[in-house]
Formats: C-alpha cells, structure tokens, sequence
C-alpha cells in the first residue's frame, strides 16, 4: 500500500508505503495530528487517499473498531453486539453472544441497557465483536485499549495473539505500550509532514 | 443477504423508538396541535375550515414529518454505528431503505392514523377524508425517501436541521400539490385519481432513486 492524504491544504502524508502480511501485528505509531486515524480510515474503506493505491486480500478488512464503540444508549449489551454481529454476518446466537462477552469478562452485564455502563465497559462490549470473527482476516483497530483496566487489555492481547495465530493480520493504533511478545509486533513510525 | 440488513436496521431502529416513546410521538403531536391551532386562528366556519382542510392538512404533515429528519443519521453518525452499517458487506442502499422505512412507520404512518380525526375537526366529508388518507399513505413515504436524502447530505455539518428543511422542501412541493389537490378534487364532485396516480408515480420514483441518492451522499458525508 503506497498512499497519501491531506486535511484542508496540509498534507497529512505522502506516499506513504507499508504492508501487513498475514500472522503480523503492525503496531502505527506517530505523533498526535500525523494522521494514524485518517490512515485506518483509508485502509477501512471510509475515506479515499488523496493519492495512490491500497491493495487488501479479500477487498476489505474483517472488522473495523474506531475511536466510537458502535453501541446505542438505550440498547442493551446482548441487543447491541448482536445488531453489529447480524450487520457483519458473525455468529449471533444466543451462546455464541454469551461467549463472546465472556472473553472480554462482561458477560455478567449482558442484559444492562449500555447508558449504564462506564467507558471501559463499552469499549468492551464493543471488542466483544471480535470474539465472534472466525476468518484469517484484517483487523484495523483505532486505540483498541483506551479506557481499558489491566484485565481488560490482556483479554484484547489474547484475542489477538489468537488472530494472528490462525493466520489474521492486525493494524493498530495505541498510545500504551503493547503487552505482546516482540516477535509478534512490527512497528511502524507515521512520519510528521515536514519535519526535517 | 441484503433484505436481511433492511429488515435489521428497521427493526433496531423501531426498537430504539420504543425505548424513547416521548420523542417518537413528538411529530403527531406537532401535526395535531399545528393543525387545530387554523381553526382557532381563521375562524369556525365550517365551510372556510372545510375548503382549507387539505392544504392545512398536507403542509402540517410535510413539517412534522420534517421535524424528526435531522435525526434519521446523526445518531448513528455520532456513535460509530453508521460507520459499521457502511462497512458492512451489504449494499448501503438497503441500510438506507430501512432506515427510511422505519422514519415512515415512525412518523407517517401516525399522521395517516390521525389525518382522519383532524378531518373531523375541520367538518371534512367522508370521501375527502377518504381522499385525504389515501393521498398521504402514497406521499408520506415519499416524504421520507426524500428526507433520507437530506438528512445524508446534510451529516456532520452546523445548521444541518435548517438545511436539511431549505433541501428537501422544494423537493416536496409536488408532493403537497397532488396531495392537497386530490381532496379538492373530491369537494369539487370530481375524480382523484389523476391527482393519487400521479402520487403513487412519485412514490415508485422515489423508492428507486432517494435511496441509491441517500447512500452515495452518505458515503461522501463519511469520508
């Protein structure tokens, strides 16, 4: 993938290379405003790049987790990750539900309306989702952790230690330090645009 | 696969409506009491009431069904749902359908069910109230479609209720003419159905258009 993109009259970056084989984990790093979150979006396929290609196995990632949880207020946990799981064809039983909310240890809230919740229990319940994905795909998860306890992130670190494992390739964005064996993480420095 | 996803996403939607009942009623109130403020203001007399009934009728629905638009996306918009429903393997087009379906259940549909009480209060006939309901189950579906598209235009941007109004009105006015004429051909001892064919024409057109229109304005307003 060779891409670039601008905000307004500023480039954001320029012809910027890399890719994401399957089994690797590419950890984007890059200072604040250097476009980590624009650039998940292109690879997503919510925006466009101002320039240049992107080339996806499948044509597009197995799911997407932005900075919002794709959770409404007034549903509850269980009604809200089966509308996300029907929306992306995932196992969306009644077990397969349970199971998923299991990982991310929050099963026991499965029949809270998601207004009650706190940050970190939405967060959870939104990465519930990828409990339920079975294909060797593309994650691209934009700051997966935030708002996350200790327990919270070891869940998301074995889920995708598990996606690798079966082949699936992840792209993500973090601020925290990855509690991953180093094996499994590439990093990857967003340049800032004119910076010498 | 995809009627599945328009099904799905009517389905939440009414469901959410049905957690928030005070504001899924807002619009049928807002048409009820906007409509019987015109007998207050012009006067009782049943036959000034009865050749204004339909105009009065048509532009109440036509605003109260505008009233909720400016929420059609912009939820799913601020939380990341709209993102995922985009993302989804499914055609937009069918998540727009049924967004827009479950927009007509919500507030067409109740103006259709009360059209025929403010008929009532404005000493309509039986057959111009017959008229009346006919001409708004044909257009307040179209009212919807067209709304979509507004609303999908007008995502993410300041004022966007207020454009929204300024982008789908001039849509509408054929619309509020057929419909408001088809009654007034009835009072006038004359045949509607010129007036209901060429609402129900509206309607087919917009079923194919409005929604590939939404989800093209969608995508633009996303990225």
């Amino acid at each position: 993938m060779n891409v670039s993109c601008r905000r307004g009259q500023e480039w954001l970056f320029r012809d910027f290379s890399f890719s994401v084989k399957p089994g690797e984990l590419v950890w984007l790093r890059g200072q604040n405003g250097s476009g980590k979150t624009s650039l998940l979006r292109i690879v997503a396929g919510l925006s466009r790049p101002e320039a240049g290609t992107l080339t996806l196995a499948g044509g597009r990632p197995g799911a997407y987790i932005g900075h919002a949880n794709a959770l409404k207020d007034d549903l509850t946990v269980t009604e809200s990750l089966v509308f996300l799981a029907r929306l992306h064809d995932l196992e969306s039983s009644a077990q397969g539900i349970r199971d998923a909310l299991r990982t991310l240890a929050i099963h026991h809230r499965r029949h809270a309306i998601v207004r009650t919740l706190s940050q970190g229990q939405r967060r959870r319940v939104a990465l519930a989702r990828l409990a339920l994905e079975r294909e060797p795909s593309l994650w691209v998860l934009d700051e997966p952790f935030d708002a996350l306890d200790v327990h919270g992130i070891e869940a998301v670190n074995r889920l995708l230690v598990a996606h690798l494992a079966r082949g699936g390739s992840v792209l993500l964005t973090s601020h925290l330090a990855l509690g991953l064996p180093g094996n499994l993480v590439t990093e990857l420095e967003l340049p800032v645009e004119g910076a010498s | 696969m995809s009627g599945g996803v328009f099904t799905l996403v009517a389905g939440r939607d009414l469901r959410l409506a049905g957690r928030r009942r005070f504001e899924a009623l807002l619009p049928v109130v807002f048409f009820i009491v906007a409509a019987s403020l015109f007998p207050l203001g012009v006067g009782p007399e049943p036959q000034v009431l009865r050749q204004i009934a339909p105009g009065v009728v048509w532009v109440c629905a036509l605003l109260a069904a505008m009233l909720s638009l400016n929420t059609l996306f912009a939820s799913d918009f601020q939380d990341g749902s709209l993102e995922q429903m985009l993302l989804s393997r499914h055609s937009a087009v069918f998540i727009v359908a049924g967004k827009a379906l479950a927009h007509w259940i919500l507030t067409g549909l109740p103006l259709i069910l009360a059209a025929p009480v403010l008929g009532v209060l404005f000493d309509m006939h039986a057959n111009s109230i017959l008229t009346l309901v006919a001409g708004l189950m044909l257009g307040t579906p179209v009212l919807s479609l067209l709304g979509g598209i507004g609303a999908a235009l007008t995502l993410g941007l300041r004022s966007g209720g207020v454009l929204i109004l300024l982008i789908v009105l001039p849509l509408c006015i054929p619309v509020l003419i057929f419909g408001a004429g088809a009654v007034g051909m009835v009072d006038m001892g004359l045949s509607a159905s010129g007036h209901l064919s060429l609402l129900g024409a509206l309607l087919l057109l917009s079923l194919v258009a409005a929604p590939p229109a939404a989800a093209a304005a969608l995508r633009i307003s996303m990225s």
